[in-house]
């Protein structure tokens, strides 16, 4: 078969040299786009993180280290009082139910696809967990104000209040009265988001595992659960917390659907069934009708959000690349 | 025969476990049938022609569609895949075909999953500090940059994952027939590749498509029909933002339809992209 290049035909059958210095010329020209494009990742984000911290200048300036721990978020105020503990406890709240509801599902989903469910039904279910991933989160947020939060506010909160009531540390988590807008609601949203994340990387990671391994467990008589439990999970381990830590990387950061439904309120309140807010909430009610130094404090906010998920997602990374090295990939 | 008290101990424990195993698929299966099945009630019980021929209403107003947003959303998409996918295919092809082994190619590959992964708003404070800042103003060009560093990450992925499982054999069959390094890429690799190439870019748009935190200081949003670039632009995910949180009730309902509308559209893509990579496998 012959060669067909656009090049070729140009240059005539005879003028090997001309061919080859376009040939040439192309290669150089196509090795640099493509070095430039990847070098253009690094650009992003040492763009970000510029750009985060000269925003953040006057705020970091102004309240220096008294803003990670002043709770008071007054940005009205002359001058403006802004504190990041409130956006923060909420941030670090809502993703800790978050992923204490969504861990064991997630593993739960993951055990059921690898192990128990029915060949033909493993598809269907895997793709429509994977669908929820694909759902964007202000369809979430959306959902959560206008179903999940009244249908809490109506049936669950007042029966945990009511079961708690009177308990001592948790009557206090668990306090009255009931709310559309809550921590708690907002951290079950989440919890149904990262599900998918860590059903599939589970789910990769459990298939990971030789069968010899299992097959041996079975052999000398163990249950699926003892196989589980004893061979597939120390076998996965490093990749499982790799894949939780990438969803808490999500959960940190996600935006819209908390928004809807954590009621943004800055005060810190011990029970999770009253409004609270985010990092990325209070930005994103905030920050197009913000100027100056309310602005300058919403950045900062988003540099600590930044700093906080780099690091998260930077260890599940890492974790994840060692179980690729020990896979020999 | 009587099993033995451990064994039937262990039994029960077997079963319990995966009886709550069972529960959890059936949890998370039900979210996503209980969004939809919301969605689909409240959706579609507003959708029709006029949400398609008509402007965003004023507050109060009972008429009214969705038009200027849905048009702005598909240009956003559009501008922001359209600059995104070429950067990330190209710099996928990099890390891919010139620098397997190359310390910066393991550098970039860390930065690029972190990015993949980062919180979206942030991008658009990035947008909003670099585009928005220096323009002097909201702008529907801002938005679509800040969709494109979106879309890069998530196409880089895809590309360098899809030209790494093409066979090298077939790189070295077009490199001995005197084919030029990037001739043996553009001919060969992507060829190979291109169903899983087309897949990435398939995803990426679903995942801009819904995309809301970085438009909302970034594109803002737009009463009024515009298609020039340099202005705020009206786009569903933001229009349903701010519908949402409104006292009209028929700009919820309008809120409902532009939600059924991103996410039917995003499914779609997402299956799409799907069939089209388990094709691929099959074969």
């Amino acid at each position: 078969m012959a060669v067909q290049s656009d090049v070729i035909d140009d240059a005539g059958p005879y003028d090997r040299a001309k061919a080859l210095g376009a040939f040439k010329l192309g290669d150089v020209t196509f090795y640099w786009i493509t070095r430039l494009s990847a070098i253009s990742v690094l650009l992003i984000l040492g763009g970000i993180i510029i750009s985060l911290i000269v925003g953040a200048f006057p705020a970091m300036k102004a309240y220096g280290f008294s803003f990670l721990w002043t709770q008071r978020w007054a940005p009205s105020a002359d001058p403006p009082v802004l504190g990041a503990l409130g956006p923060m406890y909420g941030t670090l709240v809502t993703s800790f139910i978050a992923m204490l509801i969504a861990i064991p599902v997630g593993l739960g989903i993951a055990i059921f696809l690898t192990e128990l469910c029915p060949q033909w039904l493993r598809r269907p279910i895997g793709m429509a967990i994977e669908l929820l991933a694909g759902i964007p989160s202000i369809i979430y947020g959306m959902w959560g104000f206008f179903v999940l939060g009244p249908f809490l506010a109506n049936t669950f909160q007042p029966l945990m209040i009511r079961i708690f009531d009177g308990v001592p540390v948790l009557g206090a988590i668990f306090a009255g009265p009931p709310s559309y807008l809550s921590t708690f609601n907002a951290a079950l949203i989440l919890a149904i988001m990262v599900l998918p994340f860590i059903t599939s990387i589970s789910v990769d990671v459990f298939k990971t595992v030789p069968p010899v391994l299992k097959e041996a467990a079975y052999g000398v008589g163990c249950t699926t659960w003892e196989v589980v439990r004893s061979v597939v999970i120390p076998y996965t381990r490093v990749g499982i917390i790799g894949g939780v830590m990438l969803a808490l990387g999500r959960a940190l950061g996600e935006t819209m659907a908390v928004t809807f439904i954590i009621g943004n309120s800055f005060r810190i309140s011990s029970s999770i069934f009253a409004p609270g807010t985010t990092i990325s909430a209070a930005i994103a009610s905030e920050f197009a009708e913000s100027d100056g130094l309310h602005q300058s404090g919403l950045i900062l906010l988003g540099l600590l959000l930044f700093v906080l998920t780099f690091f998260v997602l930077a260890a599940a990374r890492l974790m994840l690349m060692r179980l690729d090295k020990k896979a020999g990939k | 025969m009587a099993l033995n008290p451990i064994y039937s101990r262990r039994r029960r424990v077997d079963i319990v476990i995966r009886g709550l195993c069972f529960a959890a698929a059936a949890f998370g299966v039900t979210w996503l049938a209980l969004i939809l099945v919301t969605l689909l009630y409240n959706g579609l019980a507003g959708l029709n022609l006029e949400i398609f021929v008509a402007d965003t209403p004023p507050p109060g107003s009972t008429e009214g569609g969705l038009r200027n947003a849905i048009v702005g959303s598909i240009i956003m998409t559009l501008i922001g895949v359209g600059i995104g996918a070429p950067l990330g295919l190209f710099a996928g092809t990099y890390l891919a075909e010139y620098g397997r082994n190359d310390r910066l190619t393991s550098v970039i590959r860390f930065i690029n999953d972190i990015l993949l992964s980062a919180p979206s708003i942030i991008i658009g404070l990035f947008i909003y500090g670099a585009v928005v800042v220096p323009m002097r103003g909201f702008s529907a060009i801002a938005g679509a940059l800040a969709l494109a560093v979106i879309v890069i990450p998530v196409v880089l992925r895809t590309t360098e994952d899809m030209l790494l499982l093409v066979p090298n054999p077939l790189r070295e069959a077009a490199s001995a027939l005197g084919l030029p390094r990037s001739l043996v890429i553009k001919r060969i690799a992507y060829r190979a590749a291109r169903s899983g190439l087309i897949t990435g870019v398939l995803l990426a748009t679903a995942r801009v498509a819904g995309e809301t935190a970085p438009l909302l200081f970034t594109a803002l949003s737009n009463q009024f029909f515009s298609l020039g670039l340099n202005k705020t632009m009206a786009n569903l995910p933001v229009t349903i933002n701010n519908f949402v949180q409104s006292p009209y009730a028929y700009w919820k309902q309008l809120a409902w339809s532009g939600a059924l509308l991103i996410t039917l559209t995003v499914l779609a893509l997402n299956i799409g992209a799907r069939i089209l990579g388990a094709e691929r496998t099959a074969k």
